[in-house]
């Protein structure tokens, strides 16, 4: 594993909004197959670096390479289409649209237009759209709108959505934000059997939840990497311990 | 096979009020040219009502689904009322063969180019962007054709020839009915096979969360462009169907204000739907008809509508159709399972 090339190599990425720099030379690498967690206290960075990788934010300064291609300046449905998923921090699911909607919007993003106007694909798609309801646990969900479920439904729709496409790497912007206990726990569970497709980063506040699933952590501090490495490594690194003591 | 809880014979009963909507209008044009007979004026006055509920589906295609602010829908209108009539005055041709599909063919590519400026940019533009841009381009075309000798002036032009299939001549009565209820029917069939469509879903998600569905992989701007020209195509079939109707076409219908009557059909009789702006369309002309002949009312029958629309907008933002159609069943389903028991 250690000489696999990255999936994901983000190198020297800074973002500056105003006279607030958000991000301040970042670099992150992230290889095939593996669950990488993005940590650190409120305002640390975490989710405008997953927004810059997803095409969100361009970056002020830096490079994004995904799979080969230099992305830095590509627009969000140009990284969806090479593999890049993201799941918003806000559940954006389409709400006045039927759960099992969602998913077939998901699924045919890479038909052409007049595929698409002559509805060709929409049958070949059903028993793809229920498996991927059936794995988050919303298959007798299907016909209800998006709207109707609850918050952690909503939130096990999107990542529904964000993985049915069968992306190389898949963003997760704090998945169980707002869930119950037994809820997280069952995201955890949902999530784990995804390694073997695809690669993920993640950002999460809850630190047993992304310690029992991530293999790699990157530590942010405001806007800067203050550790890298795995879950073992950075929960013995005094400097880490002592962010973390001082200011979550 | 994976088993959904809710029935679907309950979704598919959802369906039947807006279906029921739909058969209810068809049955009513078909019967209306037998039932007034008599009646000239009220012939042509329907013929009018389903040659600008073309105009009005073209802008709900547009606003209702695709959530493009179009407030210029008019230009393709025009433009393309006014080529028919050019080329009816200038090469003395009007064969429906040709000049309908010749002005299906300019609204599209008026509608295209305009996309090109407002729609294909880089960043996804801005709904008051879209607004403000289509609305100069009929303000400007209007301008234009009222200061220009070669098409009228601001007279327009008038005493145009006759739409013809041969030799037969379609005059204002039953025969222009025929023609507009036809070509209704076939713009509606249409665009009702392209909202029901994937390509449907694709502009029923665009209208809730443009940048999801950029960041699901959609170039959501393409999307847009193609539904603008479209809605472009049955404007300008609109345009030269008035046009040949009327014996007429001015500066006045392909400005503003024209455009701005076609959000009011849809405002009325329901946006999102592709029968609510012929409703809208039939309500509102048929109260100008009526309120019109009353003295006591006609210099206030604009302040009347405005009014009625404000209130429309307040309390009843699903217009008509709200009334009988739920939100639901206005966006209707897409997925096969929606169509087929296999998981009922």
């Amino acid at each position: 594993m250690a000489d696999t090339a990255p999936l994901l190599e983000v190198a020297g990425v800074s973002k500056v909004f105003g006279a607030l720099r958000a991000l301040d030379d970042v670099s992150v690498a992230v290889k095939p197959g593996t669950f990488h967690g993005l940590i650190g206290p409120n305002g640390s960075g975490k989710s405008t670096l997953l927004k810059a990788i997803a095409g969100a934010h361009l970056p002020t300064a830096g490079t994004i390479r995904f799979a080969q291609w230099d992305i830095t300046t590509w627009a969000p449905f140009q990284r969806a289409r090479i593999g890049l998923s993201l799941k918003f921090q806000i559940t954006a699911v389409l709400r006045e649209l039927s759960v099992y909607d969602n998913i077939l919007l998901a699924l045919q993003s890479h038909e052409s237009a007049w595929s698409l106007v002559w509805s060709r694909t929409r049958r070949r798609l059903d028993a793809q759209i229920m498996r991927a309801l059936d794995r988050f646990r919303l298959a007798n969900r299907a016909n209800d709108l998006a709207g109707e479920l609850s918050h952690g439904e909503q939130q096990w729709l999107e990542i529904a959505m964000a993985l049915a496409p069968g992306p190389k790497l898949l963003l997760l912007d704090e998945p169980t934000g707002g869930m119950s206990p037994e809820e997280r726990r069952m995201t955890g569970e949902l999530l784990l059997p995804i390694k073997a497709e695809c690669a993920l980063v993640i950002v999460e506040h809850d630190l047993d939840f992304i310690k029992n699933i991530c293999d790699h952590l990157t530590v942010l501090d405001q806007g800067r990497v203050l550790g890298d490495g795995t879950v073992r490594e950075i929960e013995e690194s005094p400097e880490i311990q002592k962010v973390y003591t001082s200011r979550v | 096979m994976l088993k959904i809880r809710k029935p679907l014979a309950s979704c598919r009963r959802t369906f039947r009020a807006l279906l029921a909507v739909e058969l209810l209008v068809l049955a009513v044009l078909v019967v209306t040219p037998f039932l007034l007979q008599d009646r000239l004026d009220l012939i042509t006055l329907a013929t009018n009502i389903m040659i600008l509920s073309i105009f009005g589906i073209s802008f709900d295609m547009c606003w209702g689904f695709s959530g493009i602010m179009s407030f210029g829908q008019a230009l393709f209108f025009g433009v393309s009322g006014y080529v028919v009539a050019l080329i009816g005055r200038d090469l003395n041709f009007s064969a429906i063969w040709g000049v309908l599909p010749l002005a299906m063919l300019t609204g599209l590519i008026l509608a295209f180019v305009l996309a090109v400026f407002l729609l294909l940019g880089r960043k996804m533009p801005g709904a008051i962007f879209v607004a403000l841009g289509t609305l100069t381009g009929s303000y400007a075309a209007e301008r234009l054709v009222s200061g220009w000798q070669y098409v009228g002036a601001g007279n327009g032009l008038s005493s145009i020839k006759l739409l013809q299939l041969g030799s037969f001549e379609f005059v204002e009565g039953f025969e222009f009915y025929t023609l507009a209820l036809l070509s209704l029917l076939i713009v509606y069939l249409v665009c009702r096979f392209i909202v029901r469509s994937q390509f449907g879903l694709v502009l029923a998600g665009m209208r809730e969360n443009e940048e999801r569905l950029a960041f699901l992989g959609y170039r959501v701007q393409v999307f847009k462009a193609l539904t603008f020209s479209f809605a472009g195509m049955a404007a300008g079939l609109s345009g030269a169907l008035y046009s040949y109707h009327q014996g007429f076409i001015g500066p006045g219908n392909m400005g503003p204000g024209l455009s701005t009557t076609a959000v009011l059909y849809c405002l009325l009789g329901g946006t999102g739907t592709l029968i609510g702006p012929v409703i809208g369309t039939a309500a509102i002309e048929l109260l100008s008809y009526g309120l019109s002949d009353i003295d006591a009312i006609r210099q206030f029958w604009p302040v009347v509508l405005g009014l009625v629309l404000l209130l429309i907008v307040m309390f009843q933002p699903a217009g008509l159709l709200g009334l009988v159609v739920s939100n639901r069943e206005r966006i209707g389903s897409f997925g096969a399972s929606a169509r087929h028991s296999a998981h009922g």
